[in-house]
């Protein structure tokens, strides 16, 4: 691309194994700081899988492996130095289904700081006002800090998620189609809300939703069957794709 | 024509449809009727001996001699001594079952699970009188010479047996608990940057508590009923047990030893049955409690 943007992390050449089934073939994508990049294709296709290789959420399912390289603060995240722990503490994660823990909505949010070492308790109250502040749910939830988030609507409960994963405050946050389980008011208020909050993160997010993928995003990115097919401009993606491929899935003709 | 025999087809498996409901529904009340029975004649026979003493003298008297004249029949030494059994059995047992639950659903790979956990469940395949016959024959001298005390057979010989008898139960269904918390809780806990143990001691855990909680409570249900360990090497002395070495005589300890030799309709056999409604009572209350337990925490599904 032609503008001068930063690349915040950055995957390069990379293979992805279930055991001996491929999941992804020779990936190589960018993607850039407080932007909104979209990863959309038809189920099956891997883009699950590769927002899971960028913090490493695939090394908890066993025989899954690795190959290629993925840069993130001219690091190879699959190195041998990487302390994976740390990287997923600034590269954050919102899943598909709202997963509150069994706690109270405060401890919850609390839960990554206090795991993180904070011990200081104003500090710790702040940290979690001023995320459910910046997740937008603050207003619903602020009476019922001490109760169960399992009480709440699975919007409120998503927002709170997204909550947890803003205060320990990482760089990135990969959301894996955050809004799928959600009604569309609920699914209106969350996408609002990456909007916003690109402002201060880089967001990867997965999404079944073309609407949503055009609402929301900068950049798209179209996977087929473990391959990147096309990525550009979100705006140009969906009017003008190169590959007649793309427009066929972009103006649902398959997937 | 071909119409009205589709109809008749229709109804007919609609009666057949009512037909097998009705065999499930008198299947299920059978055991809903032998429950009822069972509690039905325990308390005919045994509640007669609440004519010779009162309920307060029979569970807090400390003196149980139903042959003598006049007799005597508390059996507070045998509740104490149920409760202390019960109670060690699950310090020791609660502990191990709960680690080797989250060892085996949390950390260990693959193969050694597949070993481990029909080796846990293997346990509790053992007869209990060949547990009992275990306590006696290998456990009861090695405490008698290595304490040098006058019995091997008591109140920690009994813990222990109980103890290795509750592991498998608490242990298993434990496991059980941890393998359904959502997969997305411990995601979301990598997620936050956290580690493996971080992850199980404040998430996967907390989460399983309910199940946890049943699976303790069970194991714990099970020492205070089990009757032929306790018969056999719990030494079988009905007196209050002042230390883990002195004999005791749980009460289904008591109610399978005197049994035998209580005369049909005598006071001793009320007494004896009315000690068989104090230990149903428990193992009720326990079960109430697990019941309890398992709904409070429910998890909603994720």
């Amino acid at each position: 691309m032609s503008t001068q943007k930063d690349i915040k992390i950055s995957v390069k050449n990379l293979d992805f194994f279930y055991g001996k089934d491929q999941a992804l073939f020779n990936i190589s994508i960018d993607f850039v700081a407080n932007n909104v990049t979209a990863l959309i294709g038809p189920s099956g296709c891997g883009k699950s899988t590769l927002l899971r290789t960028l913090n490493r959420m695939n090394d908890i399912i066993p025989g899954t492996r690795v190959k290629g390289d993925v840069i993130f603060d001219n690091e190879n995240i699959y190195g041998p130095k990487i302390d994976v722990v740390k990287l997923r503490r600034r590269i954050g994660m919102v899943f598909q289904r709202p997963n509150p823990f069994p706690k109270t909505i405060f401890n919850d949010v609390a839960y990554g700081l206090k795991i993180n070492g904070m011990k200081n308790r104003t500090e710790i109250r702040d940290r979690v006002e001023h995320s459910l502040k910046s997740a937008a749910v603050w207003d619903e939830v602020q009476t019922r800090l001490n109760q169960s988030a399992l009480g709440l609507s699975g919007g409120q409960q998503q927002r709170v998620c997204i909550a947890r994963a803003l205060a320990i405050e990482p760089e990135i946050i990969l959301m894996d189609e955050p809004a799928s389980a959600l009604d569309p008011i609920a699914t209106q208020k969350i996408e609002e809300l990456i909007v916003e909050l690109k402002q201060k993160y880089t967001i990867i997010i997965v999404t079944h939703n073309m609407q949503q993928a055009a609402r929301v995003s900068d950049t798209t990115a179209f996977f087929y069957i473990g391959k990147l097919i096309e990525t550009g401009q979100t705006d140009i993606m969906f009017t003008r794709p190169k590959l007649k491929q793309t427009e066929d899935y972009i103006t649902g003709r398959f997937g | 024509m071909s119409q009205i025999k589709q109809q008749d087809k229709w109804l007919n498996r609609n009666r057949i449809e009512y037909l097998i409901q009705g065999l499930f529904f008198l299947l299920s009340l059978v055991s809903i009727t032998i429950v009822a029975l069972v509690f039905m004649f325990l308390f005919k026979e045994g509640v007669p001996i609440f004519r010779i003493v009162s309920v307060r003298e029979f569970l807090f008297g400390k003196l149980w001699y139903p042959t003598y004249t006049p007799a005597d029949y508390g059996i507070w030494p045998m509740i104490a001594g149920s409760v202390v059994v019960t109670a060690m059995a699950s310090l020791m047992a609660v502990p191990i079952g709960l680690l080797s639950a989250i060892y085996v659903s949390e950390i260990a790979a693959h193969r050694i699970k597949e070993f481990i956990k029909p080796v846990i469940e293997l346990l509790a395949s053992i007869p209990s009188v060949v547990m009992g016959f275990f306590g006696m024959v290998v456990v009861a001298p090695f405490l008698q010479n290595t304490f040098n005390i006058p019995t091997g057979l008591n109140v920690f010989n009994a813990s222990l047996m109980l103890a290795f008898m509750a592991i498998p139960t608490i242990s298993s269904i434990s496991e059980d608990a941890l393998a359904a918390v959502p997969r997305s809780l411990r995601e979301a806990s990598y997620a936050l940057g956290a580690n493996r143990w971080e992850t199980i001691s404040r998430v996967v855990v907390p989460a399983g508590l309910s199940g946890i909680s049943t699976a303790i409570i069970l194991g714990m249900s099970r020492a205070i009923g089990e009757t032929m360990v306790v018969l056999m090497v719990a030494g079988g002395a009905a007196a209050v047990p002042e230390s883990i070495f002195d004999s005791a005589r749980p009460l289904p300890a008591s109610i399978a030893a005197e049994m035998a030799e209580a005369p049909y309709q005598s006071n001793h056999y009320h007494a004896l049955f009315a000690t068989g409604i104090v230990l149903l009572i428990i193992t009720f209350g326990f079960n109430l409690l697990a019941d309890y337990l398992s709904n409070k925490y429910k998890m909603t599904e994720n």
